[in-house]
């Protein structure tokens, strides 16, 4: 059979991701140190596991409805008013999905048609693009820089809108830059977007890891935004359940219902176990958030003070768990820097040109390891400048 | 103080500039604090953990319940003090429960540790009783695991 005629051409042009073979390379080599994962270290807290094994022996184990326990969406909805100021109706306003990634997916499927654009900001995190492209729709990237301190900035998305613009991804606190937008960003940002029928898509995956004096702020919160926002968050990052699979979209009534009617073909329904155990995420967890968040903080800040110190300028990042230290002082591309890393010190971080053309000349180093484990990486790369004579040492 | 703490608890050997760093402090307050921290005893030492089984060096641990009569005016104490005396004795607590003071005895041989218990401990006056647990084998000790080191299972990703 020919299956390169059978493949359904949108599915087929998706782009590969273009650091494969980095990844390849760093898989096939067991003693590499890494910094290149995208999950915490943390195990997911007890009572949150307890809650998973009771409800499985309890046997708990069938179909939830569609858009999820009721109890769970209650309990999202409190959470997000007692944490981020953002109210939602349970019962009409909120779908549990399968991650984040899938209320991204759902939401792009739900609002993107053939030829519609979508304002993606660079650099960022990968699915977006080929979940608007598989919708037919065009990806519009917009570079953010570091001299911005990587944030959206209102007159360059002002300048990306055009007739066709439908929806607008903001993905902050930002994977792989680290980067938040505050208040002041996000109000220019809502200025450009209110009186249009412009709808955005907040990706705030990270919103409880966020370092800053101020504590962070969903675009949905402002005047005029929530009827125009899809907020979507999840248990991954914050309470350490990657694994577990379960994440939420919030928004208008309209549009959850239709998510919620994709999500009923494509999913059914969220993962039971997974949903059982988050209720008690909820619940009882808002201590471990902050505990983890303080030992990230602590090495964010070693992370950051060590890359500065080699030479390599790193602005400081005030959210998630990543740190993007600029080399372009090295005189190589960010692939070149890193394949060098790896073949010579065994250790892997990603190149910053895997989140978007944006990314080169910068590369995304995660600080979700132990400070044991950060220190020796941190050691082996500091070997490598000098190895390579880039830097040659205080 | 108390990130400090849980820092050095956790990593003694952390060079100051970088506990200083992940503290957003100077390192001279650093090694203030921790001077200070030394001085006023809340800082009781620093030692390194070892596997002695793994390095292969005979060593003994056991761990034994004692009853003991406590003394009108100082309680447990004095009993407590005079057995924290001897170099063998690694820990002693008072406990809750079916018996009044826990120790942690470490010797070469098995031997060696029963004689303590016989000749040293059990004649002490206010000694009621002893009941000794030998350690078999150690799997975590003060949080770090000593059998099976877990592997880090995450893969690198761009996610």
């Amino acid at each position: 059979m020919d299956y390169d005629k059978l493949i359904a051409p949108a599915a087929k042009a998706m782009r590969p991701s273009g650091i494969r073979k980095f990844f390849d390379l760093a898989a096939e080599m067991p003693e590499c140190i890494s910094l290149g994962v995208g999950e915490p270290d943390f195990k997911t807290p007890w009572a949150v596991r307890e809650a998973g094994i009771e409800s499985l022996e309890h046997g708990r184990t069938r179909y939830t409805s569609n858009a999820g326990l009721k109890e769970l969406r209650a309990e999202i909805s409190r959470y997000l008013e007692r944490r981020m100021n953002l109210r939602y109706d349970p019962m009409r306003q909120i779908l549990v999905t399968v991650g984040g990634s899938e209320a991204i997916d759902m939401c792009i499927r739900t609002l993107v048609k053939p030829g519609d654009e979508v304002i993606i900001p660079e650099p960022c995190f990968v699915c977006y693009e080929p979940i608007t492209t598989l919708s037919g729709g065009v990806p519009v990237h917009v570079a953010c820089r570091q001299e911005d301190e990587f944030r959206l900035r209102a007159e360059a998305l002002k300048a990306a809108i055009t007739p066709k613009t439908k929806l607008v991804i903001m993905p902050f606190p930002n994977n792989p830059t680290g980067a938040v937008m505050e208040r002041e960003d996000l109000e220019a940002v809502a200025e450009v977007l209110r009186g249009t029928d412009i709808m955005v898509l907040s990706d705030e995956i990270y919103a409880e890891l966020n370092y800053g004096l101020r504590p962070h702020v969903s675009i949905a919160t402002l005047p005029g935004m929530a009827e125009r926002t899809i907020v979507v968050n999840g248990f991954s990052k914050s309470y350490a359940m990657t694994g577990w699979r379960l994440g939420y979209a919030c928004g208008p009534e309209a549009v959850i219902k239709i998510m919620t009617k994709i999500h009923q073909s494509a999913i059914m329904s969220a993962p039971t176990t997974s949903q059982y155990a988050a209720i008690t995420a909820l619940k009882e967890c808002d201590g471990e958030i902050d505990r983890m968040r303080d030992e990230y903080n602590m090495r964010r800040r070693l992370v950051v003070r060590s890359f500065n110190d080699m030479g390599l300028t790193c602005f400081e990042p005030r959210g998630a768990f990543y740190a993007f230290p600029c080399i372009k002082s090295t005189g190589m591309s960010s692939q070149e820097f890193c394949t060098k890393l790896l073949e010579q010190k065994h250790v892997a971080i990603i190149p910053g040109d895997a989140f978007g053309a944006s990314g080169e000349g910068y590369c995304r180093v995660s600080y979700a390891y132990s400070v044991e484990h950060l220190t020796e990486a941190l050691k082996r790369i500091r070997e490598f400048l000098v190895e390579n004579n880039i830097y040659h040492g205080n | 103080m108390e990130q400090l703490l849980k820092i050095l608890e956790n990593n003694a050997r952390l060079p100051v500039e970088d506990i200083a760093t992940m503290l957003n402090k100077s390192p001279a307050e650093v090694a203030a604090m921790m001077d200070l921290a030394r001085a006023q005893g809340i800082i009781k030492g620093y030692k390194t953990l070892v596997d002695w089984e793994k390095a292969k060096v005979n060593r003994v641990e056991a761990v034994i319940e004692l009853n003991v009569s406590p003394k009108k005016s100082r309680g447990f104490d004095e009993i407590a003090a005079t057995i924290a005396a001897f170099d063998e004795v690694e820990s002693v607590l008072l406990m809750s429960g079916g018996y009044d003071l826990q120790l942690v005895i470490k010797g070469q041989t098995f031997q060696e540790i029963a004689l303590f218990v016989a000749k040293r401990l059990s004649p002490l006056d206010d000694v009621l009783s002893t009941a000794t647990h030998f350690v078999l084998r150690t799997y975590k000790k003060e949080g770090r695991l000593y059998q099976d080191e877990e592997i880090d299972e995450r893969e690198c990703t761009v996610l």
